[in-house]
C-alpha cells in the first residue's frame, strides 16, 4: 500500500488523482493501470535515440507526435538521516517539431521512514531557432507542485544541502511547494560530442521566496560515430556515455557557489535496437553540503505516432 | 488558487494543441515542401558525401532509415501523410550536400526534426542510401499522398 500526499487545498491535481489515492489503496489497479497504458501505446511503432544525461538537458526535443515513457530511479545516501530511494515517471511528447512538454510524477522511499507520492511538474521546451547553429538555445519553463519531502534530485538549485533531506517524512510532507522553473538551454555539437550548458533559475510562488538559482553542464559521445550495417544491440553506436556537473548557485540574495551542493556524474545511455533506452549514472558529491554518492538509473521508450493514433480516437483523419 | 487554475487552463491547452498539431500537419497543407531543398547555402550543397567510397555507408544507412525516419516518410520512402516521399525528383537530384543541409538542420515549421543528434557519419550515411534508391523502385503513386489530400 502506498499513502499518496495530496496538497490538501489543491484543486487541479485532486481531481487527477483523489481516484487514484483510491485505488491505489485498495487494490492492484496501478500495475494494471501501467499494464492498459502499455497495451494502448504497445501497437504503435517504436524508435529511439536518446542522450545519456538524467540531470542536463541538450537542445534535442522529442520528434513531433511521438510519447516517450520514461521511468527514474534515484538511490541517495544521507548522513544524519536514512538513505532514499526517489523516482520519477516522466511523459514526454513532442507537440511540434520546436515544442515538447512533458509530465511527472515524483514518489520517494525513505528507508526506516515511508513511502510517499511527492507532487507532479509541468515541464514544456521551446525551440528558439528554427536550424542548428553552433550554439543551440532552447527555452524551458516548468511548473512544479512537489511537497517538501520530494528527494528526486532532478536539479540542484539555490541553497540545497544534503540536511534537508534528512527531515523524516511525516515533517517534510507538511511543505507545500508551487515553483515556476525556467532555464536556457545551451547545447552544441561538434565531431560528434555534445556539450551542453544548462541555468536554472526558479521562483517559490508561495512564501515570497527569492528567486533561486542552479546549473548543469554535460559533455557526451557515442562510442563510435558510423553505425553498423546489421542490427545489434551491443554495436558501440548504441552506447552514449558522458559526464555531467550539476549544482546550486545560490538565490538572488547569496549568489554564488558555496553553501550549496554540487555533483559529478558519469553517465552512459544504451539505446536498443527493440527501442528501449537504458541509462545509468554513478554520482558523487563534490563538497559537504551534497550527498555522498547518489546512483541514478532510467529506462524509457518511445512510441512514434502516439498523438496521430490519439487524434483517430477522436475522430481525427486516419 | 488562482494560480491553480491558470495551471489546469496551461495544461488542457497544451493537450488540445498537441493533438490539434496532427490534424495540422502542414506537410498536407503544402506541396511545396521540397522547395526547402533550394534553401541550403551553397557552401553546404557543394558538400561531397565523406562516405561516398565506402561499400557499407548505404546498407547502414538503411537500418537508420528504418530505425528514424521510415515512421514519417514510409517504409518505401514513398512519403506518407506526414511527410514526402524521398522518392521524388526533387530529393533524387538534390547533390548529398543539400540532403547532409536539411537532415542537419530539419525543418521545424513543417514538422522535420533536427537530426544533427546523428553523428555526420550517421547522416552521411542516410544520404548515402537516400541516393542509393533508384527510380525503379518508385512507385506509380509515389507522390500521390499529398495530391491526394489537396
Amino acid at each position: 500500500m502506498l499513502p499518496i500526499t495530496l496538497h490538501p487545498h489543491s484543486s487541479f491535481p485532486v481531481w487527477m488523482f483523489s481516484e487514484a489515492t483510491a485505488v491505489c489503496r485498495s487494490s492492484r489497479a496501478l500495475p494494471l493501470g501501467l499494464l492498459g497504458l502499455v497495451l494502448l501505446v504497445g501497437a504503435l511503432p517504436l524508435h529511439a535515440q536518446e542522450s545519456p544525461y538524467i540531470v542536463t538537458y541538450d537542445h534535442y526535443l522529442e520528434e513531433p507526435g511521438s510519447l516517450e515513457v520514461e521511468y527514474f530511479s534515484t538511490f541517495g545516501t544521507q548522513r544524519a538521516g536514512n538513505e532514499f530511494h526517489a523516482f520519477w515517471a516522466e511523459f514526454e511528447y513532442g507537440a511540434t517539431a520546436w515544442w515538447t512538454t512533458e509530465l511527472y510524477f515524483d514518489g520517494q522511499t525513505t528507508f526506516n521512514d515511508s513511502t510517499l507520492f511527492t507532487g507532479f511538474r509541468w515541464e514544456n521546451r521551446f525551440r528558439l531557432l528554427q536550424r542548428e547553429h553552433f550554439i543551440n538555445p532552447v527555452l524551458y519553463i516548468e511548473y512544479e507542485q512537489t511537497s517538501g519531502a520530494d528527494k528526486i534530485l532532478k536539479e540542484v538549485e539555490g541553497h540545497d544541502v544534503e540536511a534537508d533531506y534528512a527531515v523524516p517524512n511525516a515533517i517534510a510532507r507538511q511543505e507545500h511547494d508551487h515553483e515556476i522553473e525556467s532555464k536556457l538551454l545551451l547545447s552544441s555539437t561538434f565531431a560528434g560530442w555534445n556539450i551542453a550548458e544548462n541555468t536554472i533559475a526558479t521562483k517559490n510562488v508561495t512564501g515570497g521566496n527569492p528567486w533561486e538559482f542552479g546549473y548543469a553542464i554535460g559533455a557526451s559521445r557515442p562510442l563510435a560515430l558510423k553505425a553498423s550495417a546489421q542490427r545489434c544491440s551491443f554495436c558501440p553506436e548504441n552506447f552514449i556515455a558522458g559526464v555531467e556537473m550539476y549544482g546550486g548557485l545560490g538565490d538572488r540574495y547569496s549568489f554564488g557557489l558555496h553553501n550549496t551542493s554540487h555533483y559529478l556524474a558519469p553517465v552512459i545511455a544504451w539505446n536498443l535496437p527493440s527501442d528501449w533506452t537504458l541509462r545509468l549514472s554513478p554520482g558523487f558529491g563534490l563538497n559537504d553540503n551534497s550527498h555522498r554518492f547518489l546512483l541514478r538509473w532510467g529506462v524509457s521508450r518511445e512510441f512514434s505516432g502516439f498523438g496521430a493514433a490519439v487524434s483517430r480516437l477522436f475522430g481525427g483523419r486516419q | 488558487m488562482r494560480l491553480r487554475t491558470f495551471a489546469l487552463v496551461l495544461f488542457l491547452l497544451t493537450c488540445g494543441v498537441a493533438l490539434a498539431q496532427d490534424r495540422s500537419n502542414p506537410a498536407v497543407k503544402n506541396n511545396s515542401v521540397y522547395t526547402e531543398l533550394a534553401k541550403a547555402p551553397k557552401k553546404a550543397a557543394t558538400r561531397r558525401n565523406a562516405l561516398a567510397t565506402d561499400p557499407d555507408a548505404a546498407a547502414a544507412g538503411s537500418k537508420l532509415f528504418s530505425l528514424h525516419c521510415a515512421e514519417c516518410h514510409g517504409d518505401m520512402a514513398e512519403g506518407t501523410r506526414k511527410a514526402p516521399s524521398l522518392l521524388a525528383d526533387e530529393v533524387q537530384q538534390a547533390t548529398p550536400g543539400t540532403l547532409f543541409w536539411l537532415l542537419t538542420n530539419g525543418v521545424a515549421r513543417r514538422g522535420m526534426p533536427v537530426w544533427s543528434k546523428l553523428p555526420e557519419a550517421q547522416r552521411w550515411q542516410l544520404v548515402s542510401f537516400i541516393k542509393a534508391m533508384t527510380p525503379a523502385s518508385k512507385p506509380a503513386d509515389a507522390e500521390q499522398p499529398h495530391s491526394a489530400q489537396r
